[in-house]
């Protein structure tokens, strides 16, 4: 789960990591108000959306006058903002931070997230601070500089030295900058991040080490212990289908083609979805009902399928294990008769009680085309969508 | 032959009262599997589906001389009977639970070192020897004992493995789920290691997923010493970036972890390409011929 960057901030703050004075606003005049309050001459509007490049998209503005502060707040609340990570219809900005600005001497990057070559937590630090991390991984490597971090003993303070000394910081600024670390490893696993990024962390003129920016990405597996993050959730930030389907415990990811699919397990979804492109066709979403799937769920799973108005087929695909066959076909037989599907369903069953729902099927009078295996369901739903369009 | 787990394994099951544990527990004695006992903490001394219930790992293995423990333990919990079979010594801990906290993982990876359990897991369908020993979910029913490894991270994805072979004649050694997690105890290269020492075992079937770069490395270890013919496929070649897709593993960032580099690094170390999850076992039995 993401929360915002004034979130974030708030998490770190008390993890004693230094930001900047700021406040949260839903109006212009909110903004303004913020603006007077914090007093200065030099202020930041930034928007709050759950993705990165916002100053390139126009989503960060500096203001010198408190006219400039309501002018950029006007300009960027209700705006469709278009990011590298937003895809290109943007998102909408409901919400803007106001902070103050500072003198910035040198930018800086620093990250904590779960290393799976490692099994551990790895810091990872660079003199490369506002730029995208993946370009200058990918260019220039050796620019970024990593710690492992012993769960037993958590981030010493030997080892955040060594990361500033790497990052080219000198002199009073790097007990500053060791004190930043610390508090972003401790919030990082005393919150459940997966990952936890700072860019960047400035220098100021002033010799001040400054959080500017801030990401926070947390594990879903642990939010069930941690209530403070979940208050911080933004449903407006997510696509509504995916959170419906939460609601039933079913993991939902919408794409953009136009076969629906429904399958157990998320290995096999996956596959679904590439052996229906393999056929020359694309998939509509990722679907896993998991292994407890029921009628109730088969239903609700239907539902949200056959929502996305770019369906023109479906793809049953379900490997019983624990799941038996006889139970998904009846949930399939009764949400066809419920939602009275009127595009192709291709149905394939295999395992657990397979000849007791494949005879449901044959049974139930709809028109239910079965499959034998996987070829032979992929090749029939891409044929009938197909042939119908 | 078989890897990790026979006829002769003796398994305890932790979280053995619950409704997963009592229902697999219960397929796995059908099955054949040689179940000792359970572990609930605070039941001990009870009986459960003609099984002893102890309130310690150490003491189920002391009573019953178990080496294998499955583990149905709720998610919040699971970090810490993973420990407790460590602690045990058991030889091998299978984790089934789906769910639990990354940063968990994190310390039973730290704790485990220098122990002598080998953790399978968690978040798999367990460990599978055709005929002789059932540990997990699997549909026992499915498989059939034979000379081929079927080596996944992902569970339904491994019965479509196992499915397609059995049904054109082609019996399993011994069937391996990983995981899907990003932190687990046991990587591909860990089992093609036993695969590659395995009488039983006359070649491989390997089913990647997107995300991180453990297929990679395996492909690295199977260029240098592998010495049996593997089919690879890897799942996920039409996931986009940066969306998790299901298994908290399975997620592309950063550009690393793409299903094209991973097919890529795998047919360069000289696996038989799966193009398709409908050919896993004709292309390996292709290969053969």
């Amino acid at each position: 789960m993401n929360i915002h960057e004034y979130q974030a901030k708030e998490v770190l703050r008390s993890f004693k990591i230094e930001t900047l004075k700021g406040t949260v606003a839903n109006t212009p005049e909110e903004a303004v108000a913020a603006a007077k309050e914090m007093g200065g001459t030099l202020w930041v509007v930034k928007a709050q959306i759950h993705a990165g490049g916002r100053g390139k998209g126009g989503g960060v503005k500096l203001a010198k006058t408190l006219d400039e502060v309501k002018e950029h707040a006007n300009n960027i609340l209700g705006m469709q903002l278009i990011t590298h990570q937003t895809g290109p219809e943007g998102k909408q900005v409901n919400k803007i931070f106001i902070e103050q600005g500072c003198d910035i001497e040198k930018e800086y990057y620093v990250a904590a997230l779960v290393d799976r070559a490692t099994d551990r937590i790895v810091m990872m630090a660079s003199s490369e601070g506002g730029m995208d991390i993946e370009e200058v991984a990918e260019k220039t490597p050796e620019l970024i500089h990593k710690v492992v971090i012993d769960p037993a003993t958590g981030l010493m303070p030997f080892q955040a030295r060594q990361l500033a000394f790497a990052i080219g910081m000198k002199g009073k600024v790097v007990n500053k900058a060791v004190k930043q670390f610390i508090g972003l490893y401790n919030a990082f696993v005393a919150k459940d991040c997966s990952i936890a990024e700072i860019n960047p962390l400035v220098e100021t003129k002033q010799g001040d080490v400054i959080t500017l920016d801030a990401k926070m990405n947390f594990d879903s597996n642990a939010l069930y212990r941690r209530p403070d993050i979940m208050e911080y959730r933004d449903l407006t930030e997510e696509d509504p289908a995916e959170v419906e389907a939460s609601k039933d415990d079913l993991a939902f990811i919408k794409l953009d083609g136009n076969i629906g699919c429904l399958v157990n397990g998320a290995g096999l979804a996956m596959a679904t979805m590439d052996i229906i492109k393999l056929y020359g066709s694309e998939p509509a979403n990722f679907l896993d009902v998991g292994g407890g799937a029921n009628k109730e769920k088969v239903t609700s799973a239907f539902k949200l399928i056959l929502k996305d108005p770019n369906v023109k087929g479906v793809l049953v695909n379900i490997f019983g294990g624990i799941m038996k066959c006889d139970v998904i076909a009846e949930g399939v037989i009764a949400a066809t008769k419920d939602l009275g599907l009127d595009v192709p369903l291709v149905v394939r069953l295999a395992g657990t009680n397979v000849d007791k729902g494949k005879k449901l099927l044959a049974e139930s009078g709809l028109n239910i085309i079965p499959a034998d295996d996987l070829n032979d369901a992929a090749k029939k739903i891409v044929d009938a969508v197909k042939g119908g369009a | 032959m078989s890897i990790l787990i026979n006829k002769d394994t003796k398994v305890i099951c932790q979280g053995i009262t619950g409704s997963t544990g009592t229902f697999h527990s219960e397929q796995a004695v059908a099955y054949g599997t040689k179940m000792v006992g359970g572990v609930t903490p605070g039941k001990g001394g009870q009986d459960h589906i003609g099984l002893p219930v102890f309130d310690t790992v150490g003491e189920a293995v002391e009573k019953t001389g178990a080496n294998a423990t499955v583990i149905y333990v709720p998610p919040p919990f699971a970090a810490d009977a993973i420990m407790e079979a460590v602690d045990a010594e058991l030889d091998l801990a299978i984790c089934i639970t789906e769910g639990i906290p990354v940063l968990d993982m994190v310390k039973v990876i730290r704790y485990m070192e220098g122990k002598k359990t080998r953790l399978i897991g968690p978040n798999c369908p367990g460990v599978i020897t055709p005929g002789e020993c059932k540990i997990g979910i699997m549909p026992g029913h499915i498989h059939k004992q034979g000379r081929i490894g079927v080596l996944s991270r992902s569970g339904t994805l491994t019965y479509e493995a196992v499915g397609q072979l059995s049904a054109i004649g082609m019996g399993q050694s011994t069937c391996v789920g990983i995981g899907g997690d990003p932190v687990n105890g046991t990587n591909f290269i860990d089992m093609l290691e036993l695969y590659n020492k395995d009488d039983g075992t006359d070649a491989v079937i390997m089913i990647g997923e997107i995300g991180g770069t453990a297929e990679e490395e395996a492909a690295e270890y199977i260029k240098r010493e592998f010495k049996k013919p593997i089919t690879a496929f890897i799942a996920g070649a039409t996931a986009p970036p940066g969306k998790r897709m299901g298994h908290a593993g399975a997620i592309i960032s950063g550009g690393q972890g793409t299903a094209e580099a991973k097919f890529a690094a795998l047919e360069a170390a000289g696996c038989s390409i799966a193009k398709s999850p409908g050919e896993l076992a004709s292309t390996l039995k292709n290969s053969l011929n």
